[in-house]
């Protein structure tokens, strides 16, 4: 509860220090409020429901619940914030005019993403997933003078206002055939419907809350938006995008299903069983063909949201076990990984122009630093041992095996040497290929930023060999 | 301890070269080198000593899954970590010799952490240890072929061979989850599942889950050996790549693929084993011969030896398969012959192209008069290879064929083809380059130095030690690969 208190202050309160025009003070300032609220944050675990005094009326505690779920993933969320943010220091350094303005955004996003996480209340979900859609749709066409940054704003609001519409009606007829919003109140309506002409009603807002969410994380075959959007929008952003909100939306997606909808899961379970096989195929398969490393990054994250997916399906019956704690740390390789991945490239695409695979080429002689990050990164991307993503696969894999989806993990399985493929060409290209004419200089990198990259590599290592420390959380 | 220090050690000391430059480097590698095998020799006397259980490292590491870091040296083990402790250091050796290599300090450090998984992978006791160490022990392998090649065609090259080995490791993991999700829970464990190569061994599946099972585990293997089909990355990998990298590929890499069969395929699934026997033998077998013809056409040293190699392994996959407890024996002295024997062909023909700037054997010719240490050791090199009595090519050797006798005439009388097939192409590698008519390079190539002398004379000792005392190391394996073949036939 006091994070998302917290947020909210010091996300208006950086607003008027916007007014101040001093965009070097801004960087540590959010830097200091995001760890103070992930400390806060973790106050948190172990107290469920601990919930301040004067908040603790029926009305508003129902609402949100925190407890150790919650915790973890608004954990996950606020410390891929926090280890994004050193990467926008090209923008204090260019003497960007919107700074503060987009710092703001960003901590407004990040309140409703751990709304999104911590909901009890339907409404509370869609209030969370608004939250951060309209902070992103700004963000995405921050970079204004640019064509693509406005093409992805405008794509990126038309489909989410469409995707929330649905979600919206979805919630309606949930409601409609319940007579509630309480996620336990759902749970219980479904298994014992008092009407049984409204069940039809019911399934089809099932189905359309599926559809609402598999547009906000990029399921296919929702997730046509995913690479102009992911492209157009400032890299950035980008990175805050596919690692905060996916993270935020499958935590608040295996909720909604474990809690609110498991009596239905006849229609869910076969509808994400597809979602996952077309996820995984369309997102890797598109991944092969592309030239440009961010785009390749955005198919990526689909398939990534295709594995994800992989581990709803083993979220059967309770919000701890296998299936969230798979998640959980899925989500955490995943965005650690991507944070990396989008920095390095962030900060290549800043000097050299050019965000494909050939700007890339040469980089392991100029900057081992950069490459060996970037390598680490898209290693744990592919799932490769000795990072972190490699248990994230394995912990889904051998949950959702557990529970005898033998033919999807098989499928997963085959589509993760697709991955292979694709996170492998840059590496190729940085450590095999020499650098393009005029690109041999080194990128200039600031101690700051190198250090970030540092824990991040650390982080990827260490937790890619003692998976034990962080593997049995929830 | 003395295993962790075994597996960790060469990573700890290739971090410390990233502080070291060009002499010191060289000396931090070749002293790490050094110790570890030292520490080998020394784990080897207290396995004689007091048996495995001092060696034994059983630590949590995934408490709530059930998975162990658990490494063990048993005698199958040992006879694996000697072999690349001892081969290590003379790869290190050969590499500085290379002074063309940009960045050395990378190449000896990855040298130096590619050692950590292959012993990982040859000590581990634990399915996904076992898993864990055989990736990473990719990740080096990678770098090193492809980032320090001259050839043009190194990206595509590398390329294949990374997929192709990763691509078959997939499906020894999904083969590893399935088992894993079979057992039951280890003693004095919450987690419901164990990964511990005792629950494994003792798992009881049926013949037909056992036979797709047989599959998924054995690509991996397959792939890495390579046994034909999969060994299509192979010949270009070797040649392509620098000489250190291939000699690790050849010497120690592929021996992973026969461990990996002897101890995580033949005695987990037994039955899926005897199902497809016959299929693997002729595979095996097909292997043989076809690598020892298409050898004989070879112009290219590297690449020659590379094909032979192909056709010496498919005699080792043979005799694991016969399932003989003669043939598994011959396995593991083969697995060490072979691997001082290659190692050994590519040091010649690493020491022929350094001199000369060529390894095309048309271009060389009559180059003995000038080198008659090289042309000495070249030949018994050659000859441990073809297998001649006294040298450890001919155990090795000899025991296979005996398995793969015993399991079928016809199939030991084609395999047996191997010895004759490798008299032929190496004889005539050895007279074109060495004998014949002189080259230009006839006067102007020089001798052995200091240390290659050193290093040949390392290779030498090992390859009669292995001729004429194998049961230095039969006496090691024994144990286990009577255990295996109880297992089997459970």
């Amino acid at each position: 509860m006091l994070p998302i208190v917290l947020l909210s202050v010091f996300g208006i309160l950086n607003l008027f220090l916007g007014f101040l025009r001093s965009n070097r003070a801004l960087l540590p300032f959010i830097l200091v409020v995001l760890a103070l609220v992930f400390g806060v944050n973790l106050l948190d675990w172990n107290h469920a429901g601990s919930i301040p005094a004067f908040l603790d009326s029926p009305y508003i505690s129902q609402m949100l619940t925190v407890d150790n779920y919650s915790v973890a993933f608004s954990g996950i969320v606020l410390l891929t914030a926090l280890l994004l943010l050193p990467f926008s220091r090209s923008y204090v350094v260019a003497g960007e005019p919107n700074l503060a303005e987009y710092y703001s955004l960003l901590l407004f996003s990040l309140v409703g993403a751990i709304m999104m996480v911590s909901y009890n209340h339907l409404i509370m979900l869609f209030v969370g997933i608004e939250i951060l859609s309209i902070s992103m749709y700004v963000l995405a066409g921050s970079d204004k003078r640019n064509v693509r940054s406005n093409e992805a704003a405008l794509k990126y609001f038309l489909q989410g206002a469409f995707a929330t519409g649905i979600l919206l009606f979805g919630i309606a007829l949930l409601y409609g055939a319940t007579g509630t919003f309480q996620l336990s109140e759902v749970a219980a309506a479904i298994a014992t419907p008092a009407n049984q002409s409204l069940v039809p009603m019911l399934y089809v807002g099932v189905l359309l809350m599926v559809i609402g969410i598999g547009f906000k994380i990029s399921a296919a075959p929702f997730h046509f938006w995913t690479p102009d959007v992911y492209e157009g929008t400032p890299t950035f952003f980008t990175a805050f995008m596919s690692t905060v909100v996916k993270t935020a939306g499958f935590a608040a997606f295996l909720k909604l299903l474990v809690v609110a909808l498991p009596a239905a899961s006849t229609v869910w379970l076969p509808t994400i069983s597809a979602m996952c096989v077309l996820t995984l195929l369309l997102g890797n398969v598109g991944a092969t063909v592309q030239t440009s490393a961010k785009r390749m990054l955005a198919y990526s994250s689909v398939s990534h949201a295709g594995y994800l997916l992989l581990g709803l399906i083993a979220g059967h019956g309770q919000l701890s076990g296998a299936a969230a704690q798979s998640i959980f740390f899925y989500s955490l390789a995943y965005s650690i990984a991507t944070v990396a991945a989008f920095g390095v490239l962030k900060l290549v695409s800043d000097q050299r122009q050019r965000e494909d695979y050939a700007g890339l080429a040469g980089l392991g002689r100029t900057n081992p630093l950069l490459a060996f990050v970037l390598t680490l990164a898209l290693l744990s991307l592919g799932g490769i041992p000795l990072t972190r993503g490699f248990f994230g696969k394995f912990f889904i894999f051998t949950a959702v095996a557990s529970q005898g989806h033998i033919g999807l993990v098989v499928f997963a399985v085959l589509m993760s040497m697709v991955g292979i493929y694709y996170y492998l060409r840059p590496v190729i290209a940085m450590y095999l290929r020499p650098a393009e004419p005029g690109a041999e200089a080194p990128i200039v990198v600031d101690g700051f930023q190198s250090a970030t990259l540092v824990l991040l590599a650390i982080i990827t290592l260490v937790l890619g060999i003692l998976p034990g420390f962080l593997s049995n959380l929830l | 301890m003395l295993t962790a220090f075994l597996v960790f050690f060469p990573l700890a000391a290739a971090l410390l070269l990233h502080f070291a430059k060009g002499g010191a480097a060289r000396a931090l590698a070749l002293g790490a080198a050094l110790l570890e095998f030292v520490v080998a020799v020394f784990a080897a006397i207290s396995f004689v000593r007091t048996g495995s259980a001092g060696l034994d490292l059983n630590l949590n590491w995934i408490p709530s899954a059930g998975i162990n870091f658990h490494l063990g040296i048993d005698g199958l083990s040992l006879c694996l970590v000697l072999l690349t402790t001892f081969l290590v250091p003379i790869i290190l050796l050969t590499a500085f010799r290379h002074e063309e290599y940009e960045n050395p300090g990378a190449f000896y450090a990855l040298v130096l952490f590619m050692q950590t998984g292959l012993l990982g992978v040859f000590t581990a006791m634990d399915a996904f240890v076992f898993y864990f160490f055989w990736e990473v022990a990719l990740i080096p392998i990678y770098f090193l072929a492809g980032a320090w090649s001259r050839s043009d065609r190194r990206i595509q090259i590398t390329f294949k061979f990374f997929l192709y080995t990763i691509i078959g490791s997939l499906f020894m993991l999904a083969g590893f989850v399935y088992l894993y999700l079979q057992t039951g829970p280890a003693a004095g464990s919450s987690a419901a599942h164990s990964s511990d190569i005792q629950a494994f061994y003792a798992l009881k599946l049926s013949a037909s889950e056992q036979s797709w099972l047989f599959w998924l585990v054995f690509a991996a293997f397959a792939v890495k050996m390579p046994i034909f089909p999969f060994h299509t990355w192979q010949p270009d990998t070797y040649t392509e790549s620098p000489t250190p990298a291939t000699m690790l590929l050849s010497g120690i890499m592929l021996k992973m693929g026969i461990y990996g069969c002897l101890r995580w395929l033949l005695p987990v699934v037994p039955l899926g084993v005897s199902q497809w026997q016959q299929l693997v033998m002729v595979l095996a077998i097909i292997g043989i011969v076809y690598g020892a013809i298409i050898a004989i056409r070879q112009r290219d040293m590297k690449r020659l030896i590379a094909y032979s190699s192909l056709s010496h392994v498919g005699l080792m996959i043979a005799g694991v398969f016969s399932l003989q407890a003669i043939g598994l024996q011959g396995a593991v002295v083969q697995m060490l012959a072979h691997g001082v024997n290659v190692v050994g062909m590519f040091l010649v023909a690493d020491a022929i192209e350094r001199r000369t700037g060529s390894r095309y054997m048309p271009d060389l010719g009559g180059l003995t008069r000038r080198t008659p240490l090289l042309s000495v050791c070249f030949l018994v090199m050659l000859l441990s290879t073809v297998a001649l009595p006294l040298t450890g090519g001919f155990v090795g050797e000899f025991l296979l064929l005996a398995g793969v006798y015993q399991f079928n005439m016809w199939a030991g009388a084609v395999a047996g083809l191997t010895i004759i097939f490798s008299a032929v192409y190496l004889l005539r590698m050895y007279q074109r380059t060495m004998l014949g008519p002189d080259s230009t390079y006839s006067e102007t190539i020089t001798d052995l130095g200091g240390t290659e002398l050193v290093m040949f004379g390392a290779l030498i000792v090992l390859v009669f030690w292995l001729g004429l005392f194998p049961g230095t190391f039969l006496r090691l394996s024994e144990p286990v690969t009577s255990q295996i073949l109880t297992l089997v036939g459970r």
